[in-house]
């Protein structure tokens, strides 16, 4: 029996398990990862079974986390490295960006930086300050990374695989308060490539566009919006960069209507980069300007407001509404 | 050429000095020396070299033709060839001694200085003049010479290097890693978490602090309160303070430090307590900052000069050799020179390759962009 029902967690805890049996060169890096098995136990027993050698609790450090990974990684290793929260990531952010980002393209190509950087991202958890941060477009702006983020168990195990296997730095985005959320992983299917939207639901009046912890929302928002005789399509980006435009464009010219959805702040935003790029291939078909739904331009409040910044399913509908009203 | 002797580490003494029985004196035990200022050998109770006249001359030829490449580079940018220049002068000593200590195995993760470094591992300097002259980032395959690209933020390969040597220690190799940085990346934070890490993982590496004094304006005093190579004792792992101006004595310092990482005894912080003679990199302007009496007291400790003295004063090397090394130097600076000039700039299109090993969808696409739009003016240039 290969399809079996897991976690989101327990789907990326199987993934870097089959990864470091496949291939001993796979490490697995990060503050509390062993024995603990990371403070969402994502690594859950990996240590015992791997050893201290190839999952390896780190000093409390991010630059030295990702700063020793790339070492590792000129050394021939695939390093997947936990950064415990999205706002910690930040110390680190140099060695990403001005290092891992673009040490092959310094080499002329002649090294490869296979660094896996995973980044459990979003709020809806009740945590304290820089522990639900969505920083994903501050990555995908850089030329050099990669940046994705599973929506489902399915996606999280292959999209793991795919990461590791693949010689470019990916950014991988956990999509946190979707950790316990079940669904069927196959593990002998043969996936998609990384970096191809799905279409979630089918539909015909309106495209909503999301990734991540967002795309449930989106799924609930079309049942609702089924309800009351719309037909909304829901597509989850599934990877910040590159992005998919080829199949958003598609259903966008399907649709007319675009609606872009993320928790991160709207202003400077991966909806920005997608209402931009749609308006100039698509203008023609679009019915409505390409509206968006996100977080504002102010620091992730306290857990008590987080309901009121998060995009739940009234806001999306809303933008729904409004749009259709064009 | 390699220095192949060992320099062993000697145990330490317990009685008390023996003094000059061998008719050498007994330097500083602080600041390593092997080589006075006046070319006259010392002793140390716990470094020695034991060199072969040839070694010796090999040495002296490697700082003599390093700083002949380090003035036509500056000339060469003095001339409008090169858009920024870094120079080592007066560091040469640090660099070739390090450099020479290392075996081929061995992984270098330079600054963008370690010109000497680089001529040691054999990396072509005219590869080194490619990022200054503004055709690409790097322009060597790091694997080939085991030396990696130049580093621009400051300290960031000192963390590279502590991973590398992590990955050898995995590996169960011999090999060591070297780091080097100056005395302004001491500040950093990476090079406080390498030092960390080094030291948890037992990691073998060492860092090789070139202390020139200055972090471009900035006295080392503006860096830390305690002599740099004492930080390491807070992290566990030894700290030597050598004279950087002494190529024996670095030779014989990093050696040791170099051997006991491959004992797996793991990382050392060696401090070469040196003088960038030059600016900071060409677009520095260091009489606004530094008085000419301490680039004058330096010049008296010039790295170059004490070993010619030692040489010709020990009939180690004769008129010949110093006339023949003149000629080779020159010879050098023209290659270095016409090589520069014929440097082609890079196509256009290496804008967008080498971004990702994978592929991206969106460079992809730019790059077809840019290439129909750079292909608009073809017919007006009636091609």
């Amino acid at each position: 029996m290969t399809v079996q029902k897991l976690p989101i967690a327990k789907a990326i805890n199987e993934s870097l398990r089959k990864a470091m049996e496949t291939d001993p060169k796979v490490l697995v890096m990060g503050e509390d990862v062993g024995k603990l098995g990371g403070v969402f136990r994502v690594t859950d027993g990996l240590q015992k079974d791997f050893g201290e050698g190839r999952v390896i609790d780190t000093p409390l450090a991010e630059s030295g986390i990702v700063g020793t990974a790339i070492g590792l990684a000129l050394r021939g290793y695939r390093p997947v490295v936990e950064i415990q929260f999205d706002g910690f990531v930040f110390p680190a952010y140099d060695q990403i960006v001005t290092q891992l980002a673009k040490m092959h393209a310094r080499a002329l190509g002649k090294i490869k930086l296979p660094v896996v950087v995973r980044i459990p991202y979003g709020g809806g958890i009740g945590a304290v300050e820089h522990h639900s941060e969505s920083p994903e477009a501050l990555f995908a702006h850089v030329p050099g990374l990669k940046v994705v983020s599973p929506s489902n168990a399915s996606d999280a195990y292959w999209m793991m695989q795919q990461a590791i296997q693949s010689d470019d730095p990916v950014i991988y985005f956990e999509p946190k308060r979707r950790y316990w959320d079940k669904g069927e992983v196959d593990t002998e299917a043969i996936p998609g490539p990384l970096h191809k939207a799905r279409t979630v639901v089918e539909g015909s009046d309106l495209t909503l566009v999301a990734y991540g912890p967002m795309v449930k929302v989106c799924a609930e928002a079309a049942a609702a919006a089924a309800e009351e005789g719309k037909s909304i399509e829901v597509v989850d980006l599934r990877s910040m960069s590159p992005i998919d435009f080829d199949a958003v464009q598609a259903s966008v010219e399907k649709t007319g209507r675009l609606v872009v959805v993320h928790e991160a702040p709207v202003f400077y935003g991966a909806g920005a980069e997608i209402a931009a790029r749609i308006s100039e291939r698509s203008f023609y078909h679009l019915e409505a300007p390409v509206l968006r739904v996100g977080g504002y331009h102010a620091p992730y409040p306290p857990a008590r407001l987080e309901e009121e910044y998060l995009p739940g399913l009234d806001r999306v509908l809303d933008a729904v509404d409004r749009s259709l009203a064009y | 050429m390699t220095v192949e002797s060992t320099a062993a580490r000697k145990p330490r003494r317990s009685s008390k000095r023996t003094g000059s029985s061998a008719g050498k004196a007994v330097a500083d035990p602080q600041l390593v020396q092997l080589l006075t200022p006046e070319g006259q050998r010392v002793e140390h109770p716990d470094y020695d070299v034991d060199l072969t006249p040839e070694e010796l001359r090999g040495l002296y030829r490697d700082m003599v033709l390093t700083r002949r490449f380090d003035a036509e580079a500056t000339a060469l940018q003095r001339q409008g060839e090169l858009g920024l220049w870094a120079s080592l002068l007066g560091q040469e000593a640090a660099q070739i001694g390090s450099g020479r200590a290392l075996r081929d195995d061995d992984y270098v993760f330079p600054t963008y200085r370690e010109h000497g470094v680089a001529w040691c591992r054999g990396v072509d300097p005219t590869n080194l003049l490619g990022m200054f002259r503004g055709v690409n980032h790097g322009g060597w395959d790091p694997n080939s010479n085991n030396f990696h690209l130049y580093t621009i933020v400051i300290g960031s390969q000192t963390l590279h290097a502590t991973g590398y040597a992590m990955g050898v220690a995995k590996d169960g190799a011999d090999s060591a890693v070297i780091a080097y940085f100056g005395d302004g990346a001491s500040s950093q934070g990476d090079v406080a978490e390498s030092f960390t890490f080094s030291a948890v993982y037992n990691a073998p590496v060492v860092f090789f602090c070139q202390n020139n004094q200055w972090a471009i304006s900035e006295p080392t005093e503006k860096q830390t309160r305690v002599p740099l190579y004492q930080r390491a004792q807070g992290y566990g792992f030894p700290g030597v303070r050598v004279d950087g101006n002494d190529v024996l004595a670095c030779l014989a310092v990093t050696r040791s430090a170099l051997e006991r990482a491959r004992r797996g005894e793991g990382p050392t912080l060696v401090e070469a307590f040196t003088y960038r003679m030059g600016a900071h990199t060409t677009s520095d302007d260091p009489t606004k900052y530094r008085a000419d009496e301490e680039r004058e007291a330096w010049e008296a400790k010039d790295p170059i000069l004490r070993l010619k003295t030692y040489l010709a004063n020990e009939g180690h090397a004769d008129e010949a050799f110093f006339a023949s090394l003149e000629e080779e130097s020159e010879t050098l600076g023209k290659r270095v020179r016409e090589a520069v000039r014929a440097m082609p700039d890079p196509d256009r299109m290496a804008i967008f390759e080498n971004i990702y090993a994978d592929g991206h969808a969106l460079v992809d696409e730019e790059r077809a962009q840019f290439a129909a739009y750079q292909a608009s003016f073809a017919d007006g240039e009636g091609k």
